[in-house]
C-alpha cells in the first residue's frame, strides 16, 4: 500500500472501532536517537499514526515545548537522515503509518526529490510540512505524489471557509486542524464548542478525515476531539511527559501518558 | 495594505507626519572633509540620522502605525535588535494612541539597555526573548509566534524588508521616500544624477528605501554593504548576500547563513542592526539581476569609519551606517573627482557609543 492508502486504512480502522485515531508527535533525537527509537517500539502498537519530527532551529509554529526539545536533539547531532533512519526502524507493514513532521527550509536544503525518495525508502508514509502556504505546495507535491506519499495540509482557525475547503482538497491522508490560534503548547484550553463547529462546516465540504491538533494534552481532551473529529494530534504534553528522561525511564513515561489518552480516544 | 495605498487620503496623513513629527525631508549634505584626497570624488550624506529617533525606522513604523490604525487593530508589536525599530514602533504607538509590545532578545536586551529605558519611557513593554542565540533572529521568531496567537487584535510591525509578503513590498514602499527626496535633493543642486548609491544592507530597507529612488536610472551604480564581521570566511559574519546560500526563512525565499542542513546559523557583527542570518528577498533579486552589488566590510573597517566620520565630519553615525562608510571611502577615491557618490546615512551613533567605548577600552 502507498503511503496514503496506509494513512487512509489507520483512520478507516479506528473509525470502524469507533475511536477517534490517536496521533502522538515525537521530536526524533530528544534527548537523544536511541530513546526515540525505544518510544517508538514501545508506542506503535497502541497509535494509529506516528508523526516524527525533523528538528528545526526556528520552528515558527511551536511553542517553547518543541522548540526546546528540537534544540535538545540538535545539540545531540540529529539531522534529517537521523530522522528518517527513525523512521525506518520504526515502520512496519502492520504497524502505525509513520509521518515526518519538517520545516522547509531543511527539506529544501535536501532536496525535495532527494527527500521524498529517501521517505520512500525509509518506508515512511508522507510528511506535514507547515510553513508551506498552499500556493508554494507544487515542488513538494511534484515529488511526493509519484512515490505515494501523503501531503497532509494545515487549516488554520482564521482561514476562510473557501479556502479551508481548497486546502482540503489539495490534503491527502487527513486534514491537519489547528484548533487555535498560535503555536503549539500545552498549556492553553482548547474552545471545543468552536473546533466542533468548524469541523462540522468542513464535513460539508470534504469527506477526507479531520486531525485537530495544538494544544490537545489531555484523556479530557481527547476525548471532547473523539465525539468531533477522526483524528487526535498530541505534541507537546507527550513531550512534557518526558522531557528530561531517557531510555527505559522515558518510555515507561510516554507509555503511561498514552494510556491515559487511549482510554479516552 | 492594497486599500491604503490606493487612497491618496492614506499618503496625505502619512506624509504629514513625516513631515510635523520625524522632522521630514531630512537633508542632503556634502561630507567635505571625510575623504581628504583632491582627486576622490563628491560625498553625499542622505542625513536619515537626523529623523525624530535617529534613524530612518521611524518612516515605516509611521506607516505601519497608520495602516494598523486604519485596521482597528488594538496593538502593535515588533521585534529589535539594536533597539532602534522598537523604539520607533513604541514612538509611533505613543503617538497614536496603540498600545506597544516589543520583543526582543535577551543578549541584546542586556546590550542595548538605554534604548529598553526609552522604549518603556514611550508606554511600550518590552519582552526579553531568551529562546536560541537571544538576538534578533529569536526575537523575529517570538514575535511572529505572538502575532500566529492574537493575530486578529494585533498588528505585526515589522523593521524591515524581510518576512512573508507584503512586508518586504510594504516596508519598501514606506521606506521609498528616502531615496525620492534624495534624487530630487542631488539634480536640484547638483544638475546630474549620483554616480553611485551606498547604503548597508542587515535585512536590507533603509538600502532599499534609497536604492528605489534610482534603480530605474540605469547610469546609478548601487551598493549594499553587508557586515562581514570578522570576515567574510569565519564563521562569525552577517554577510547573507555573500556568504549564505538560498533558503526560506521567515516567509521569504532568499539569502540565509545556513548550514547544509538548512539550520540557520548564528551570526556575527559588530552593529547588533547588521546581525541577521537573512536579507530582504528584493535584495537577492537586485542581486541575481545584476542591478545592484554586495560588497562586505568587516568589524574593524566599519568601526575606522566610524571614528573618522566623527572626527572629520561632526557626525557620529551608527555603527550600521558606517559599514556604508567604509566603501563609501574606498569608492570615493576609486571613482575619482567626476564621482557623486551618495551615502545612505541611515542613523546616529548615540546608541553604539557605550559598546565602541567598551570594545576599544578591552583591546
Amino acid at each position: 500500500m502507498s503511503g496514503v492508502e496506509r494513512i487512509a486504512a489507520a483512520f478507516a480502522r479506528a473509525k470502524a472501532e469507533r475511536r477517534v485515531a490517536l496521533i502522538p508527535y515525537l521530536c526524533a533525537g530528544d534527548p537523544d536517537a536511541a530513546t526515540t527509537a525505544a518510544i517508538l517500539a514501545a508506542i506503535a502498537p497502541s497509535v494509529d499514526v506516528i508523526e516524527i519530527g525533523i528538528p528545526y532551529g526556528d520552528p515558527l509554529a511551536d511553542g517553547p515545548t518543541i522548540a526546546a526539545a528540537a534544540q535538545r536533539a540538535l545539540d545531540g547531532g540529529m539531522t534529517i537522515d537521523g530522522a528518517l533512519a527513525l523512521a525506518r526502524d520504526a515502520s512496519r507493514e502492520d504497524g502505525p503509518p509513520i509521518i515526518m513532521f519538517t520545516y522547509v527550509n531543511p527539506i529544501v536544503q535536501y532536496g525535495l526529490e532527494r527527500f521524498a525518495e529517501a521517505m520512500f525508502a525509509a518506508g515512511a508514509a508522507g510528511a506535514i510540512v507547515p510553513d508551506v502556504p498552499l500556493e508554494e505546495i507544487g515542488p513538494i507535491r511534484s515529488a511526493f505524489a509519484p512515490r505515494g506519499l501523503a501531503l497532509p495540509l494545515l487549516v488554520a482557525p482564521t482561514t476562510p471557509l473557501e479556502r479551508a475547503a481548497g486546502i482540503a482538497e489539495a490534503s491527502d491522508g487527513f486534514v491537519y486542524l489547528v484548533s487555535r490560534l498560535g503555536v503549539t503548547s500545552a498549556q492553553r484550553e482548547p474552545d471545543f464548542d468552536w473546533i466542533a463547529g468548524r469541523v462540522a462546516r468542513l464535513r460539508e465540504r470534504t469527506p477526507k478525515p479531520i486531525a485537530v491538533g495544538f494544544g490537545i494534552a489531555t484523556p479530557e481532551h481527547v476525548r471532547r476531539v473523539s465525539a468531533i473529529a477522526d483524528g487526535a494530534i498530541v505534541g507537546s504534553a507527550l513531550i512534557d511527559a518526558c522531557a528530561g528522561y531517557r531510555g527505559d525511564e522515558a518510555v515507561a513515561r510516554v507509555g503511561a501518558f498514552l494510556e491515559g489518552l487511549a482510554a479516552t480516544a | 495594505m492594497d486599500a491604503a495605498f490606493a487612497d491618496a487620503e492614506f499618503w496625505a496623513e502619512y506624509r504629514a507626519l513625516l513631515r510635523d513629527f520625524v522632522g521630514r525631508p531630512s537633508p542632503l549634505m556634502e561630507a567635505t572633509r571625510y575623504v581628504a584626497e583632491p582627486n576622490a570624488a563628491t560625498l553625499l550624506f542622505k542625513r536619515e540620522d537626523l529623523n525624530h529617533t535617529g534613524a530612518h525606522k521611524i518612516n515605516n513604523t509611521v506607516g505601519q502605525g497608520l495602516l494598523a490604525q486604519r485596521m482597528a487593530k488594538r496593538r502593535l508589536i515588533a521585534e529589535t535588535g539594536a533597539g532602534q525599530h522598537g523604539v520607533a514602533t513604541a514612538t509611533i504607538g505613543a503617538k497614536l494612541g496603540i498600545p506597544v509590545d516589543v520583543f526582543m532578545g535577551a543578549i541584546d536586551v542586556e546590550r542595548q539597555s538605554l534604548n529598553v529605558y526609552v522604549m518603556q519611557l514611550l508606554g511600550a513593554r518590552v519582552h526579553p526573548v531568551t529562546s536560541g542565540t537571544q538576538t534578533l533572529k529569536d526575537a523575529t521568531n517570538e514575535a511572529f509566534r505572538e502575532w500566529a496567537g492574537r493575530v486578529e487584535d494585533t498588528f505585526y510591525v515589522i523593521g524591515s524588508v524581510v518576512g512573508a509578503h507584503p512586508y518586504p513590498y510594504m516596508v519598501r514602499e514606506f521606506q521609498r521616500i528616502i531615496g525620492v527626496e534624495a534624487r530630487a535633493q542631488v539634480l536640484e543642486r547638483y544638475e546630474r544624477l549620483p554616480t553611485d548609491v551606498i547604503a548597508c544592507v542587515g535585512g536590507g530597507s533603509n538600502a532599499m528605501g534609497i536604492f528605489s529612488g534610482f534603480v530605474d536610472d540605469a547610469s546609478v551604480r548601487l551598493w549594499g554593504v553587508e557586515a562581514a564581521g570578522h570576515g567574510l570566511s569565519s564563521p562569525d559574519t552577517a554577510a547573507s548576500l555573500n556568504a549564505g546560500t538560498i533558503g526560506i526563512l521567515h516567509g521569504s525565499r532568499s539569502y540565509v547563513l545556513q548550514s547544509a542542513e538548512g539550520q540557520v546559523r548564528n551570526t556575527h557583527s559588530i552593529s547588533a542592526g547588521l546581525d541577521y542570518p537573512g536579507v530582504g528577498p528584493e535584495h537577492a533579486f537586485l542581486k541575481e539581476s545584476g542591478r545592484a552589488a554586495y560588497v562586505a566590510a568587516t568589524d574593524e573597517e566599519a568601526l575606522a569609519a566610524f571614528h573618522r566620520c566623527a572626527e572629520r565630519e561632526g557626525i557620529v553615525p551608527a555603527l550600521e551606517s558606517a559599514h556604508a562608510l567604509a566603501f563609501a571611502e574606498r569608492l570615493a577615491l576609486e571613482r575619482g573627482r567626476d564621482g557623486l557618490v551618495l551615502v545612505n546615512l541611515s542613523g546616529r551613533g548615540d546608541k553604539d557609543t557605550r559598546h565602541v567605548a567598551a570594545l576599544e577600552s578591552r583591546q
